[in-house]
């Protein structure tokens, strides 16, 4: 299985604290960048529950600690480490990648 | 099946208690219950029957529905009574000529109001204050007086007099015994609630003995034995009650010497098997002109009929606690000493209008009796002390003396005994309250309540309710938290005083000073609510703490697009912006749909486009609805007297002001308002969080109303009054439900768990009792002038109107929104997966 780094944009342009939605190879993928500690997650955009493609837009946070994001439109939470549903209800876990950023660019690692 | 007749006269409170009872505890079906109303309705709160002047219905004062009846098989008589029971041949006759067998009979017909026999008392404009027809009677006539005797300044008359202050009527009361209240209250006691009623615009006559009833066919006058004389336009009776023991005497059976069915202390009559119960008994010299004992009578012929023949009535504790024109009073034991030796403690403040006295046994180890105006907070624990003859604590004053949060009371609930009655109205006692906590997984004072029915009654006990639960929460090591979230211990209040306080505008700083970790979906909208309600500031420049619509200023949909909702204040909309609207609607191929807020919806709308179709509704003059914000939504409103012929203000100005003045102000949840031009309440203000309706001399003001979930009438806060007042009112009222409800607290749910209720918000709002008013109206007046459209001053500012893209690295559409077409409009495609789900 071939992996890829791809190039999704300039640091500058994921605003802090707040989720963003890019397009990779026709995938959609939502980044987070968060203050704290300076970390950067990126995780599936469609909501497993919904199938909505909506996580970047959803509310960030933690929870005892492990960074997550909450969808905006029935408040499922899911943990931007692992993937893993983190809130009340049976909802499936979702899909994570690998991200890096290096001379001020961003980067997503998807099977290509 | 072969089942015994009890038929039950008449269906008051207390009789309907009676086949609740007996219902539930006839298993096995022995009995064949048969009742007779003579009122058009069956059994309803008399108890709360001022609550009818308030806005509640004949139905919300209902003990129950006529299915309910119908549901155990017990047949109910409306209208019709029972004129004649036949003791040899076992029957009842009613006056609609029905013959019924009986094996056995209760005998529940209660009271008549006593009406003295004054010369003139049969005129026209005199009436009683017993049934809800009584209170439509006079309601009808108020209409057209201006001012109002009541007759009898006990418990009654005082709510009836409340009444026809309500109806707008200048109020007076005219009292026989020289105080207030004389079975409730010593004389020091009924002179500080005098006081209290006085200070609320009602004029209280003591000592007077009315001679005679002036007027022609209606009442004009009234004279009294010290030649003075009282001009008024109605005269409402409540001098005191009568047992009504006609149907007893006309069958035999004995009654009293000054009337009253006498009964034994099993409730049996001089007939063994005709029992009775409630105020139409006399047992030991005693009337019960409460309804508690009515109910334990009721519970004590239950239990004979389903086998305890050991169950009696022993006489009741006619201990009582109500509330009187936002003035608690409260009795219990002996008001007055019964002989020298007892000690009575008095606490008497007339500048908190706080009387109270205790009445203390020799040796000074047991409470024998008390008295509370103006503040019955511990009657509770001072009555559950009295009850259960506890030992007093070394210095008994410390029981009424006001309370500093951090001094614990004298005795607390923990040392009651598991038989302590918590419920008098439903017989229900500590012990029962525990059992329903501990073994049937109530976990919660409501949950308790539905199991035990304690509180359902009067109510007075939910404060001792809710104390007990949570002491055997804390026993039990269960925190009952009102903690934000697992990042703040504040609560949204507190979260609110620390904003205030501090002048802190950042969730960094807030959460690094106040709280731990990052943050959560409960506690971010809850804080950037917090700052926008405080400072007024645009509240993307808070992005990070938006939820759903608020990050986006738009109402996010189920498919992930959103809804457009452009500000018409008071629904009041040219036809040139109409078609502005509509043009944005075919050019983006918007669903279009009028809203419940007399506005237009347009929904459909991509992230991308949100910025677009904004720019041309602002160039047109549209300002955001805020339809998205848990903010003020709109102030509907009627045409009033500008167009409809029955208008009497012009409600429409009205709205449009009001919508004006409150919008983008932030609270804890969404405030919809509404302003009727007359009394018909054709913009449906009294199910609003504020509503206005016209009145021939101003202006009405409701609050905390709601539709939605659970819909909640409104209040009454203040009548009469005029524009200026209605604006301050509101400020006050919305800048104290921002200031202290919890989040996603509606202003109707505050209001139902607002210590104090209403009382306590007109004290508030109109009384200043809190002496808040000037920083609550300055707050407002700071949201008023630094309004800015939030959508205007998004489309002015590069930086966020970056994030309307659904893609940051392309600027391709997000192609999984689709929509299919109904009734000639869009409307999103069900995606696969969510018709499995």
């Amino acid at each position: 299985m071939n992996t890829e780094w791809i190039n999704v944009g300039a640091v500058v342009n994921f605003a802090k604290d707040l989720g963003c939605c890019v397009k990779v190879n026709g995938r959609q993928i939502a980044v987070f960048n968060l203050s704290e500690n300076n970390q950067w997650y990126a995780v599936q955009n469609l909501c497993p529950h919904d199938k909505r493609m909506v996580l970047s837009r959803g509310i960030i946070g933690d929870k005892e600690g492990e960074p997550k994001v909450t969808c905006p439109l029935h408040k499922n939470s899911f943990s931007l480490k692992n993937g893993k549903h983190v809130s009340e209800g049976d909802v499936d876990d979702i899909t994570t990648y690998p991200i890096k950023v290096k001379d001020g660019d961003v980067f997503l690692q998807v099977v290509v | 099946m072969n089942q015994k007749n009890i038929i039950v006269i008449g269906n008051g409170m207390v009789g309907y208690k009676f086949c609740e009872r007996l219902s539930n505890k006839d298993t096995k079906q022995q009995f064949k219950i048969i009742t007779f109303c003579e009122e058009r309705r069956p059994a309803y709160d008399r108890v709360r029957l001022s609550a009818y002047f308030e806005g509640k219905t004949a139905e919300d004062l209902s003990m129950a529905s006529i299915d309910w009846y119908k549901e155990r098989n017990i047949d109910l008589y409306l209208e019709d009574k029972i004129i004649s029971i036949d003791r040899v041949n076992k029957t009842v006759t009613s006056i609609k000529g029905k013959t019924l067998s009986f094996d056995k009979i209760v005998m529940a017909t209660g009271s008549s109001p006593f009406v003295p026999p004054v010369p003139g008392i049969d005129k026209a404009g005199v009436f009683v204050y017993r049934t809800i027809e009584d209170l439509e009677e006079i309601i009808a006539y108020a209409k057209k007086c201006k001012t109002c005797v009541v007759i009898g300044g006990g418990l009654l008359g005082l709510e009836a007099a409340k009444a026809a202050q309500e109806l707008g009527l200048k109020t007076e009361v005219v009292e026989f015994a020289p105080r207030l209240m004389p079975r409730q209250v010593d004389d020091a006691g009924g002179e500080m609630l005098k006081r209290l009623i006085e200070t609320q615009g009602m004029t209280v006559n003591l000592n007077k003995n009315t001679k005679n009833i002036v007027g022609d066919a209606s009442v004009t006058a009234m004279e009294f034995n010290d030649d003075s004389v009282i001009n008024t336009d109605m005269i409402i009776i409540s001098a005191g009650i009568r047992p009504r023991d006609d149907l007893a005497r006309a069958s035999g059976i004995t009654v009293g010497t000054r009337g009253g069915v006498l009964v034994n202390s099993s409730l049996k009559t001089s007939d063994d098997n005709i029992y009775a119960i409630g105020e139409c008994v006399v047992y030991g010299d005693m009337i019960y002109g409460l309804v508690a004992p009515g109910f334990i009578m009721a519970d004590a012929v239950v239990e004979q009929l389903t086998g305890n023949s050991a169950a009696t009535f022993t006489g009741a504790d006619m201990s009582t606690k109500l509330k009187l024109m936002g003035t608690d009073v409260a009795s219990f034991g002996d008001i007055e000493p019964q002989d020298k030796s007892c000690q009575d403690l008095v606490l008497n403040n007339p500048y908190t209008g706080v009387y109270k006295k205790l009445l203390i046994s020799a040796d000074g180890n047991t409470l024998l009796g008390g008295v509370l105006v103006g503040d019955a907070s511990e009657y509770g624990s001072l009555l559950q002390i009295y009850q259960n003859k506890m030992q007093l604590p070394a210095d008994p004053m410390s029981l009424i003396l006001p309370r500093n949060d951090d001094a614990e009371s004298g005795i607390g609930i923990g040392d009651l005994p598991d038989t302590a009655h918590i419920c008098s109205c439903e017989n229900v006692t500590k012990g029962d309250v525990l059992d329903a906590i501990k073994n049937q997984d109530c976990d919660s004072v409501s949950a308790v309540k539905s199991y035990t029915k304690a509180g359902t009654g009067c109510g007075g006990c939910v404060p001792m309710l809710t104390d007990l639960y949570q002491y055997k929460m804390a026993e039990d090591g269960i925190e009952v938290s009102n903690a934000l979230c697992e990042h703040f211990d504040l609560s949204r209040e507190e979260m609110y005083q620390v904003v205030r306080a501090t002048g802190i505008n950042t969730f960094a700083d807030l959460i690094a000073q106040h709280g731990k970790g990052t943050g959560c979906e409960i506690c971010k909208p809850t804080a950037g609510s917090i700052f926008a309600s405080v400072f007024n500031e645009p509240i993307l420049n808070h992005a990070s703490l938006q939820d759903s619509n608020d990050a986006f200023l738009a109402n996010i949909q189920q498919d992930g697009t959103y809804s457009v909702i452009p500000g018409i204040p008071g629904g009041e909309i040219t036809p040139d912006m109409l078609m502005v609207i509509a043009q944005v609607g075919k050019d983006f191929d918007l669903y279009t749909k009028i809203t419940g807020g007399q506005r237009i919806d347009l929904l459909g709308a991509r992230l991308d486009q949100l910025p677009a179709i904004w720019k041309i509704l602002i160039n047109a003059g549209f300002k955001s609805g805020h339809a998205y914000g848990k903010s003020l939504r709109t102030v509907k409103s009627c045409v009033g007297s500008t167009w409809c012929r029955y208008g009497v203000q012009d409600s429409t100005s009205l709205a449009i002001e009001l919508e004006i003045r409150y919008r983008g102000l932030r609270s804890p949840h969404k405030i919809k308002g509404a302003v009727s031009g007359c009394t018909r309440e054709c913009a449906e203000a009294q199910c609003k969080d504020f509503g206005v309706i016209a009145t021939e001399k101003g202006w009405n003001l409701y609050v905390c109303g709601n539709g939605g979930i659970k819909p909640r009438h409104a209040d009454l806060l203040a009548s009469d009054i005029d524009k200026d007042t209605v604006i301050k009112y509101i400020d006050r009222f919305l800048m104290y439900y921002i200031k202290t409800a919890d989040r996603l607290q509606r202003t109707a749910n505050w209001m139902m768990k607002l210590p104090g209720g209403l009382d306590h918000l007109k004290a508030v709002v109109i009384d200043d009792s809190l002496a808040i008013n000037s920083e609550l109206e300055a707050q407002m007046q700071h949201v008023v002038d630094t309004y800015e459209c939030e959508w205007t001053n998004t489309l002015n500012d590069p930086e966020k109107l970056k994030r309307f893209k659904h893609f940051i690295n392309s600027d391709d559409q997000d192609e999984t929104v689709q929509f299919t077409r109904e009734r000639e409009q869009i409307r999103p495609l069900q995606h696969s997966g969510k018709a499995l789900k």
